[in-house]
């Protein structure tokens, strides 16, 4: 049996709600950094919202970004210091509402640094209102009787946008298997490895579950993200150095 | 040293290059292009990076990640774009890092116009984003200043981990000059506070400092008391007998030095009082002023008061201030020679 | 001191002749602003720049009343005459503007300095005649120093061409025989 060991750079016990996604992304990518050697060069780029939270126990340098403008801090990081392994860390309002000329922006320059984007079709932070990811017909503080697609659009699946714009790569996954964590860690992997070769761009969205906004049990979270919400956003590479990914 | 003439907006990019700026990220709005086109040819040339930006929103947070990162960092606006900068200044000024912002401004609120104005004035000395802080601010009232000031506001922005901001017009923007330029200095990026990866360290954290430095209220507060302690900067003219004093900064005070020397030789005892640092605002060269003056002049290409107020607060209750305020048209130095001749006259009905 | 302002159209030089006055008026020593048009004043296709040139420090680049103008077109004319001072100069480029009055109590010299630089095979140098006149005019440099620091600042450009200094010498005649 392999040796459980929690990685250093997880400094303290981190401080999100029970079930919720990003204490799993946040060891993925500490165990990533590890791995890779980076963890004495990374510096994260962090957004406002639930992702945020990582301040307090994540133990690489980071920088605390305005509202939505994460891509934007990471671009002026990493073009004074390119050696440095830069990543953007947001949730999806954050980078894809806000934030979302920065982002794409970004993805245009093909600005060599790594967004991670966490879907939780959800404002956690702010107790659970629409987001740009928010499903069709899904309750929330602000569409309390279900999203309205003909009056507040269609959930927004960013990487459709990028995928046809000269990027270095872009991947969605999703934790709600530990076999599917496993492949989100090896997209933040690709990720980063094609940041550290000069690769452009790299996007990892993954999609997460926000029991507590959705008032579901963390089980039942997963399962959820499993059978509707991976209807919405397909899993998978999309693009890989730099080229297309053929479906 | 060689004197050359340059344009304003020329002369202060330059000034950056050669204070040590290694980064400037912006979008154009006019009157303050040609900064951004100057440098997008000139900062490659030191090995620096020049970044059009998507919005001043992109702007300034690139500013801001390029700050973290050690490096002598700028962006420059005017007015609608000086609006969407301050979100990111109050992160920057929050997370105690030097980066110097320039606002050429021009007139009106909204849309506006791009002619030469000073209405900027509250945005720029009050606060002009979010929550506690303040920026240094200097107003060059020259091309030779747009210089000097702009050095000086990377050294002081350093020097305080504060941002600066160089708070200029079209009028001085777009006009040439003779001016000297200072040599070239290369600044270290690997400075203590910088991120860079924490190298076997302790991570650094770049956010607001209230969540690391104790006793945080009174700290930020004496750290503000000592820039108003000592950086306020001012140039007094012929204000030790002056009966009226002109207060006026940028290049409303060129036309109130016109004025003293037109009033001199027609022997009405006119000063001039020219704040150089807007934020601190130089009270301290009132007490240069005649203890006897019978007025203050506040002198803006502004229609509605602002300096004014700044006036009032270092003239203290005894002096009426009024201002001369001029936003369309530039005023000419002979209306403001009238204006003080009045005042005066105005005075002397209630003294012995 | 003296106000100067040049103003024509887009493409005439105006700008090009107030850099040139500048400059070489630099390098002489002498303090100097130099002010384009700008904003609503381009409007109509109208350039201008409007130079303060001293020994002493310039107090205000504005001005109302400026010393000498040259004007490039009739738009000029009619734009800055009135406010030219009394036994200021005009220096009018009559190949664009003719039959019609001047103020009396200005000195207005009339050159066809667009036909004059066809003539001189220098199309483009009818601005540096007119600044020739200007400089004899006002007196503001002797003709000949004038000549050379244009000479010096194009050969600091790289862009040696004698017909400047021709150019600028017929202006200056055109002005000492009127």
């Amino acid at each position: 049996m392999a040796e459980k060991r929690t990685p250093a750079l997880l400094i303290e016990d981190n401080r999100y709600c029970p079930g919720c996604g990003h204490g799993i992304i946040n060891r993925v990518l500490a165990e990533v950094l590890e791995e890779m050697g980076l963890a004495e060069e990374a510096v994260i780029s962090l957004a406002v919202g639930c992702g945020g939270l990582m301040m307090y126990s994540f133990g690489t340098d980071w920088i605390q970004a305005p509202h939505g403008r994460a891509a934007a801090v990471a671009t002026g990081f990493k073009r004074v210091r390119p050696k440095n392994c830069v990543i953007a860390y947001q949730g999806d309002g954050d980078a894809l509402a806000i934030g979302f000329s920065e982002t794409m922006y970004a993805a245009i320059r093909n600005e060599n640094i790594t967004a991670i984007i966490v879907n939780n079709g959800i404002y956690g932070m702010t107790g659970g209102q629409m987001a740009p990811t928010t499903l069709p017909g899904q309750k929330t503080a602000t569409s309390p009787k279900g999203r309205d697609a003909d009056t507040t659009g269609l959930p927004l699946d960013v990487i459709a946008f990028m995928k046809e714009r000269k990027v270095g790569y872009l991947a969605r996954g999703s934790l709600h298997s530990a076999r599917e964590i496993n492949r989100v860690k090896k997209y933040i992997r690709a990720a980063i490895e094609n940041q550290m070769n000069g690769g452009g761009y790299a996007l990892v969205e993954i999609l997460s579950p926000c029991p507590t906004n959705w008032y579901m049990t963390p089980e039942a979270a997963m399962k959820h993200i499993e059978n509707t919400v991976e209807t919405v956003y397909p899993l998978g590479e999309f693009v890989k150095n730099g080229e297309k990914v053929d479906a | 040293m060689a004197m050359k003439l340059m344009k304003g907006n020329h002369a202060l990019a330059e000034a950056a290059v050669r204070a040590g700026c290694r980064f400037f990220g912006g979008y154009p709005i006019t009157p303050q292009t040609e900064i951004l086109e100057y440098l997008s040819a000139r900062l490659p040339e030191v090995g620096g990076t020049f970044l059009q930006a998507e919005s001043e929103l992109g702007g300034v947070n690139m500013v801001y990640g390029a700050a973290a990162a050690g490096c002598r960092a700028m962006t420059s606006s005017s007015g609608p774009g000086f609006s969407l900068l301050q979100e990111g200044i109050s992160y920057i000024a929050s997370a105690e890092l030097p980066a110097v912002f320039v606002d050429v401004q021009r007139y009106g609120s909204g849309l506006g116009d791009i002619f030469q104005a000073q209405s900027d004035y509250f945005t720029a000395t009050r606060c002009g984003g979010h929550g506690d802080y303040k920026l240094l601010v200097y107003a060059p009232a020259s091309v030779q200043e747009s210089v000097d000031l702009t050095v000086l506001a990377f050294d002081k922005a350093d020097q305080y981990r504060n941002p600066a901001l160089i708070l200029s017009d079209a009028s001085i923007a777009q006009m040439m000059e003779p001016v000297e330029l200072p040599e070239m200095r290369e600044v270290d990026f690997d400075r203590p506070w910088a991120a860079r990866g924490r190298h076997g360290g302790e991570n650094k954290r770049i956010s607001s400092t209230m969540y690391y430095i104790e006793n945080f209220d009174s700290y930020i507060k004496a750290k503000y008391d000592d820039m108003v302690a000592g950086e306020q900067r001012w140039e007094a003219v012929r204000v030790e007998d002056a009966d009226v004093v002109l207060v006026a900064y940028g290049i409303s005070s060129r036309i109130c030095k016109e004025a003293v020397m037109q009033a001199r030789e027609r022997g009405i005892r006119l000063g001039l009082l020219r704040p150089i640092s807007l934020w601190p605002f130089p009270v301290k060269g009132f007490a240069e002023v005649n203890p006897e003056v019978k007025a203050y002049l506040a002198v803006e290409l502004s229609a509605l008061p602002r300096l004014e107020e700044d006036v009032r607060l270092a003239a203290g209750q005894r002096v009426p201030v009024e201002s001369f305020l001029g936003g369309m048209n530039i005023p000419e130095s002979s209306a403001l020679v009238e204006r003080a001749a009045s005042l005066i006259s105005a005075s002397g009905t209630f003294q012995r | 001191m003296l106000s100067i302002t040049c103003s024509g159209y887009g493409g005439q030089g105006v700008l090009t002749a107030g850099l040139l006055l500048a400059n070489v008026s630099m390098e002489a020593g002498k303090k100097l602003t130099w002010v384009p048009s700008y904003g609503s004043e381009m409007r109509g296709g109208t350039a201008s720049c409007h130079l303060r040139i001293d020994d002493h420090e310039i107090l205000n680049p504005f001005y109302a009343k400026m010393d000498a103008l040259i004007a490039m077109n009739e738009d000029s004319v009619d734009k800055y005459e009135s406010s030219i001072v009394e036994g200021g100069v005009l220096i009018a480029n009559s190949s664009m503007i003719s039959g019609r009055g001047f103020r009396r109590d200005i000195r207005v010299i009339e050159v066809p300095a667009t036909e004059l630089s066809q003539e001189l095979k220098n199309p483009r140098g009818a601005n540096i005649i007119m600044l020739g006149a200007a400089i004899e005019a006002t007196r503001l440099f002797p003709a000949d120093e004038f000549a050379d620091g244009i000479d010096a600042y194009f050969a600091r450009k790289g862009r040696n061409n004698p017909l400047n200094r021709e150019c600028f010498m017929r202006g200056v005649q055109a002005a000492r025989h009127e």
